[in-house]
């Protein structure tokens, strides 16, 4: 199961005074079982880009193929294309509109047309997997705190079993205890299910603590790409791009411009605490 | 799902037509629709068609974009035509058939009927095209000021135009959004009989309701914690003010306005 993405180009309002290119000319490719984010500035275009990774919308230009096959062939290959990568959108508790937690989850799995015993069997995993407990099954979905709906929302789209997981700011507005949570939840599914998954967000904090390979956006374009140590090299000119690598990128750079001699790619607290400890033991050494 | 709404959207450039008083842009699209009505030969038609035409030509947006307004009312146009043509009996026939009978007087009447609604929804694209929402609700409220003497709340009816118009875009775009979250989780609002499209739309519609509630509840706090009191005591940030250009398109228009005058009582 890999997604490949080949000069996609979305404009919007083609052709009238608010056309808006929101991605250009972009390419990548995202194999089975990976764990991608994709970060950019706001409007950078990552939801635009998102939402044809399922074929929600159409390129104005380009291709994305799944397992190998344009997924604008044909109906079938669409239909395909929804059930293989699903997408939770940003604020998908917005779309909660069932009478019950349960039913809402039900809904996703309903449409696929499965049978009873399967539909229960997934909702229930689904809930299971985002943290929902058994006594919120039947209470409706709207009495529910926004970390909560957040949850159910993400189980809707998982009890899909969708082969990726595509998620649009799945921590967004959500107090720091939230955002924990549902990352280190993500980070669990991932390691359970094995999946493929894209996370989108604007915290490189967050987003390299938990994946292989960041893509990074800016203004419709793909500007970098890499591990979160490639790309994090580059703290200066994500700034410009109105990105903040993790803080202690910039105190590595920040030494290292006062003639320190720092490895550069180094991007969580763990590695810095080492590195500079090793650097100050064997300055130590040196004076003796 | 896609919504699309042409008529009546903004269009900005820069024109003299865009920089017009909203109050004079209203007021001669009325008096343009009325004299449509008043003249009632070859000759009044041609001034009025020249004259729409220039405006067009004037307010520098796509011609192609202004025509678009006409798709949405082609449908009651060619009803117009069609009935008239066959139904209307004159004295010159041009071609009888079985109970069908065209006649001159009937053609003539159609295509009168039929260039008076283009040019009725020309003016009227004209003037949202070139005039923003609000520009257009200032100058709304303004025309009905004089009715506030018997208790017409003029100024609650243009901020609620306004509102309204303001959150047209954001319903839109909720609509959009929420429809392609459930098509991401296999919602069809497309296949099916009309029961099965009708229960398709709940999983849209709660959401938008909910939503546009939140909304509505959350508009009006913001604007009370801002003292918002209707209309008591209230002044603008921006008074509307006549230029130059306002007073010759005023004089353009009542000159408009006595040629066809003239037209139909003279010829
Ligand atoms: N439906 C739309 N119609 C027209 N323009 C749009 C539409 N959706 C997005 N855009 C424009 O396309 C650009 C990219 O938008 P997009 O939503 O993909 O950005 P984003 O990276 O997801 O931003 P954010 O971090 O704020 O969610 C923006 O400039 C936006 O104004
Ligand atoms: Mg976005």
């Amino acid at each position: 199961m890999s997604i490949e993405v080949k000069n996609l180009t979305h404009i919007y309002s083609e052709n009238t005074a608010f056309e808006k290119k929101a991605v250009d000319d972009m390419n990548f490719k995202i194999n089975k079982g990976e764990f991608v984010g994709l970060i950019g500035h706001t409007g950078s275009g990552k939801s635009t880009l998102v939402q044809h990774l399922n074929g929600l919308l159409k390129p104005s230009s380009g291709n994305v193929y799944i397992d190998g096959e344009e997924i604008h062939t044909n109906k079938k290959t669409l239909r395909a294309a929804r059930q293989k990568v699903g997408l939770v959108f940003q604020y998908p508790e917005h779309q909660l509109f069932e009478t019950t937690v349960y039913k809402d989850v039900a809904f996703g799995p309903k449409n696929m047309k499965l049978s009873e015993e399967e539909i229960d069997r997934r909702v229930k995993t689904a809930l299971a997997l985002v943290g929902v407990s058994q006594e919120l099954f039947e209470k409706s979905p709207f009495e529910l705190s926004g970390g909560q709906k957040r949850r159910v929302a993400i189980a809707g789209v998982l009890a899909m079993e969708p082969e990726v997981l595509v998620m649009d700011e799945p921590m967004a507005g959500l107090d720091p205890k939230g955002r924990d949570e549902i990352l280190s939840q993500i980070k669990t599914l991932h390691e359970k299910l094995n999946n493929t998954i894209i996370i989108v967000s604007h915290s490189m904090e967050d987003i390299s603590k938990i994946t292989d390979r960041i893509l990074v956006l800016d203004k419709g374009k793909l500007k970098y790409e890499g591990t979160p140590r490639e790309v994090f090299k580059n703290a200066y000119e994500l700034e410009k791009i109105g990105l903040m690598a993790p803080q202690i990128s910039y105190l590595i750079k920040a030494l290292n411009e006062r003639c320190f001699e720092i490895k550069d790619d180094i991007y969580t607290v763990d590695e810095a605490l080492e590195e500079i400890s090793k650097l100050l033991l064997g300055a130590g050494e040196a004076n003796d | 799902m896609k919504l699309n709404v042409t008529i009546g959207k903004y269009y900005p450039a820069d024109s003299i037509l865009h920089r017009l008083d909203p109050r004079v842009k209203l007021a001669s699209t009325f008096a343009f629709i009325i004299l449509l009505f008043v003249a009632n030969d070859f000759w009044g038609y041609l001034l009025s068609g020249v004259s729409i035409f220039s405006v067009m030509l004037l307010s520098k947006i796509p011609l192609k974009f202004i025509f678009k307004g006409l798709r949405a009312v082609i449908f009651i146009i060619l009803f117009t035509v069609v009935f008239n043509v066959f139904f209307v009996h004159g004295e010159r026939v041009l071609f009888e058939f079985w109970i069908v009978r065209v006649t001159l007087e009937g053609v003539f009447t159609s295509i009168r009927l039929a260039s008076r609604l283009v040019m009725l929804v020309l003016a009227s694209s004209v003037l949202t095209l070139t005039t923003s929402p609000l520009q257009l609700t200032d100058g709304i409220e303004y025309g009905l000021k004089p009715l506030k003497k018997i208790g017409v709340p003029a100024h609650e009816i243009a901020m609620m135009m306004t509102i309204a118009l303001r959150f047209i875009p954001t319903l839109m775009e909720e609509v959009d959004k929420i429809s392609k979250a459930q098509m991401a989780r296999g919602a069809e609002f497309d296949t099916g009989n009309i029961i099965d499209k009708a229960k398709a739309m709940v999983p849209l519609l709660v959401p938008l309701f909910i939503s546009a509630f939140t909304r509505a509840e959350e508009l009006a706090m913001a604007m009370e914690a801002r003292c918002y009191r209707g209309d008591v005591g209230r002044t603008r940030m921006k008074v509307l003010k006549y230029t130059k250009s306002d007073y010759i398109s005023s004089v353009l228009m009542v000159a408009f306005g006595s040629a066809i005058i003239l037209i139909r009582v003279l010829l």
